[in-house]
Order: C-alpha cells, then sequence, then structure tokens
C-alpha cells in the first residue's frame, strides 16, 4: 500500500471544507481529483504532503515516499536551470540530474538562468523537480498550469513511465492526460456541511 | 544541508541577493557617527565600542527579512517542508548562512571601522572578539523573528519590532566587553555571559523557529 486516506476532513482558513474524505491509492496507479474552483483539492493535496494537520481522519503512507508539487515551483530566478535541478536532487539525496532535463527537453536551457525562463519553461523546471527527488507518490496540485500541448504530452509521458515504474500519482487537474491507470475522485459529494450552530448563547438570551 | 547552506551562499552573492549591503550600511553609520558628535577624539574613543555594537545590530536586522521571505515567496519554502530535511536543520543553516553573509564580514572589517572612531589601540582585540561571539546570536535570534514573521506583507518593520529587544542582552554584554576592554580592564565576565548567552540561544532557538515555521506554512 502505497497510500492510504481514511475518512479525512480538512479545514482552509479555520473554515472546515472537506469531510470524510476516503481513498487508497496503490503503486502503479494515478488518482485524479475534481471539484468546483474553492472546494479544496489544494487544501487536500497539502495536509496529505503533511503541511497542515488534518481536522480528522489519517493519512498513512510508508515513510520518505511523498513529494509535493504546489502551485508555485521553488525557483530561484538567479540560479541556472541545472542547479536549481542540482540543488533539489542533493536535498533528496541524488545527484543525477540529465534523465529529468531530457523528459522535460530543458537540455537546451540547461544554463539560462531560471528568471529568464517562461512561464511554461518555468513549470516544466518544476515538474522536472520530481524526477530528480525519485520520491514514488507524487502530489501535484495542478501541474499543466501554463504548459502548452507539447509540455502537456510531455508531462502525461513522465507521469505514465512513473507509473509503469510503480510509482503513484495524486492530481488536481481538469486536463484529460490520457493515462490509463487513472481514476477519477470527485470532492463534490465530500463537501463539509456548515457545522450544526451549538446553543451555547441560548443561556444568554 | 550543505546542498541548503551552498545555496543560500550561492543566492546571496549573485545579483540582488544583498551580500555586502549589510556591510556598507554598517559603514555608512559608522562614518556618519563623527560628523553628528563633532571632532572630539576623546568622546569618540568613549563611545566608539557602543556604537561599533549598535551598527553591527542595525545592519544585521537589515538582512533579516529575506531570510525566509524569498523562499516562502517563490514556494522553496513548501518545498524544503516537505523535504527529507528536518526543519530544525534547515533553519540552523539559513541562520548559518546569514551570519556567513552578514555577520562575519561586520566581524572581519570592524578593526577598519574602529580606526575611523579612534578606538583606543587596547580595545581592537576585545571588540573583535566581542563581535565574533556576539553577532551568531544575532543571527540566530533575527531567525526566529524572521520565521514568525513569514508570509506576512511589510513584515519587515514587526520583525524589527519583535527583534530587537531580544537583541538586549547581547548588545548589553557585548558593548561592555568592547567597552571595558578598550579601557583596559578585566572583561572576562562580559566575555563568559556573551559566549553563554550565544550558546543558548544556537541550542534552543533553532526549535522554536521551526515550530514556529510550521505554524506558519499551513
Amino acid at each position: 500500500m502505497t497510500l492510504e486516506v481514511s475518512d479525512l476532513a480538512v479545514a482552509r482558513g479555520g473554515v472546515r471544507v472537506l469531510e470524510g474524505v476516503s481513498f487508497a491509492l496503490p503503486p502503479g496507479r494515478a488518482l485524479v481529483l475534481r471539484g468546483p474552483n474553492g472546494i479544496g483539492k489544494t487544501t487536500l493535496l497539502r495536509t496529505v504532503a503533511g503541511l497542515q494537520p488534518p481536522l480528522a481522519g489519517t493519512v498513512r503512507s510508508e515513510p520518505e515516499t511523498l513529494i509535493y508539487a504546489g502551485h508555485a515551483d521553488g525557483i530561484k530566478a538567479t540560479l541556472s536551470v541545472a542547479e536549481n535541478l542540482s540543488f533539489w536532487a542533493q536535498v533528496f539525496g541524488k545527484s543525477d540530474i540529465s534523465q529529468a532535463l531530457d523528459a522535460f527537453a530543458l537540455a537546451p536551457l540547461a544554463d539560462r538562468p531560471a528568471g529568464m525562463l517562461s512561464a511554461g519553461q518555468k513549470r516544466r523546471l518544476g515538474l522536472a523537480r520530481l524526477l530528480v527527488t525519485g520520491r514514488r507518490v507524487w502530489l501535484l496540485d495542478e501541474p499543466t498550469v501554463s504548459l502548452d500541448r507539447d509540455a502537456v504530452a510531455m508531462f502525461a509521458d513522465a507521469v505514465a513511465a512513473h507509473l509503469a515504474g510503480g510509482g503513484a500519482a495524486l492530481l488536481a487537474t481538469h486536463i484529460e492526460l490520457g493515462l490509463d491507470d487513472a481514476t477519477v475522485l470527485d470532492l463534490g459529494p465530500f463537501r463539509a456541511r456548515p457545522a450544526e450552530l451549538d446553543d451555547f448563547d441560548e443561556a444568554f438570551l | 544541508m550543505i546542498a541548503l547552506l551552498a545555496r543560500d551562499l550561492r543566492l546571496a552573492v549573485r545579483a540582488g541577493g544583498g551580500f555586502g549591503l549589510g556591510l556598507a550600511f554598517f559603514l555608512i553609520v559608522v562614518t556618519l557617527v563623527p560628523f553628528g558628535v563633532g571632532p572630539r577624539t576623546q568622546l569618540l574613543a568613549a563611545i566608539a565600542p557602543g556604537i561599533l555594537w549598535l551598527g553591527a545590530l542595525l545592519a544585521c536586522l537589515l538582512s533579516l527579512d529575506r531570510i525566509f521571505a524569498l523562499d516562502w515567496e517563490d514556494g522553496s519554502l513548501d518545498l524544503l517542508a516537505t523535504a527529507p530535511l528536518p526543519m530544525e536543520g534547515a533553519v540552523s543553516v539559513k541562520a548559518l548562512a546569514h551570519w556567513l553573509t552578514t555577520g562575519l564580514p561586520l566581524v572581519l572589517a570592524s578593526p577598519v571601522f574602529a580606526l575611523l572612531l579612534s578606538l583606543p589601540a587596547a580595545g581592537y582585540g576585545p571588540m573583535v572578539l566581542s563581535l565574533l561571539l556576539g553577532t551568531p546570536a544575532l543571527s540566530v535570534i533575527g531567525t526566529f523573528g524572521a520565521a514568525l514573521t513569514v508570509g506576512l506583507k511589510r513584515g519587515g518593520l514587526l520583525l524589527s519590532l519583535l527583534v530587537l529587544p531580544l537583541y538586549m542582552p547581547t548588545l548589553i554584554f557585548g558593548a561592555e566587553m568592547a567597552r571595558r576592554g578598550a579601557e583596559g580592564l578585566d572583561y572576562s565576565t562580559p566575555l563568559l555571559m556573551l559566549a553563554g548567552i550565544t550558546c543558548g540561544t544556537i541550542a534552543l532557538l533553532p526549535f522554536a523557529s521551526a515550530a514556529v515555521l510550521r505554524i506558519n506554512l499551513r
């Protein structure tokens, strides 16, 4: 079992947004989170990644398997593309970045300062970071934002290769990636009901 | 951790990294004081240790809000928090990088600046030693303040208000040690107090900074 979420409730800004979310993500599978803006896709991903504690429920995964990629790519503008990738590789105890550069067609840009890249190229660099870390479960928040059609295909290939290699991916995206092993989870039914008004005030009325 | 240190040092010396800003600020403060006080060497020599310490403290303060703010803005802080690096370690490395790029240059340049304030010759050794012992505490306490205010827009002023009171013990014993040294007195007591404060902050504050940072990232 790679990742198991049971009866999870999450809050954003003190407001309960999702509750009773349960799913299991075995190796080799992808799970796509769907739902309207503001339903809590990002919050759910951040909770699973351990950036914020759940209100209720549990997230079980093998230690040191998760990697989170959010809206911001964590790119340093004054470092070159290769330096940015090497840094993250070293943080995760790896050293080889050539494969990640090739997977997202970044090799010709390797020596360019990351601040000079276009939005789509920056995003490709942010996604290439996933490959250098060697983590098995990818948690991706809108990974295809600002990517063109070719780059989306590149990304879909990278995810497919990752799944074929025994990895797993939890994605919040609205774009069809054409993945064979993907399941869609609609978050609509898990929207948290407004909390019952407690009658604490009544004694004073 | 070494990768993080190398990255922070590299970022500091690249364009817009702010390396040398603190040093230039220190130079200007120390140069302005004789203009304000007037050409009285005796008076300058008497207040030189205090001015040098205040200048170093303000120069240190100047670069504090960059410790986490830049990493928070571009999202690297989230990614670092989910990396296999313990947060306490990352915070300590950040403080070390801040000291290497701000505190250490101040310590090395202080004898030159002391010359501008006509510090007595006997005072150079204790003054440099006091800064060497005290500036790591400034960086570690400053990192804690930066962790508290990360994510706040225009948090720089709030950061100064939070951090300056915490700098007082370091300033008191650091300036006292430099003063006693300049007057040729025994300075072992303030030296021990200063060293104790620095060791204490280095040992304890990274845990507080990491806890605060975790809460701020939610």
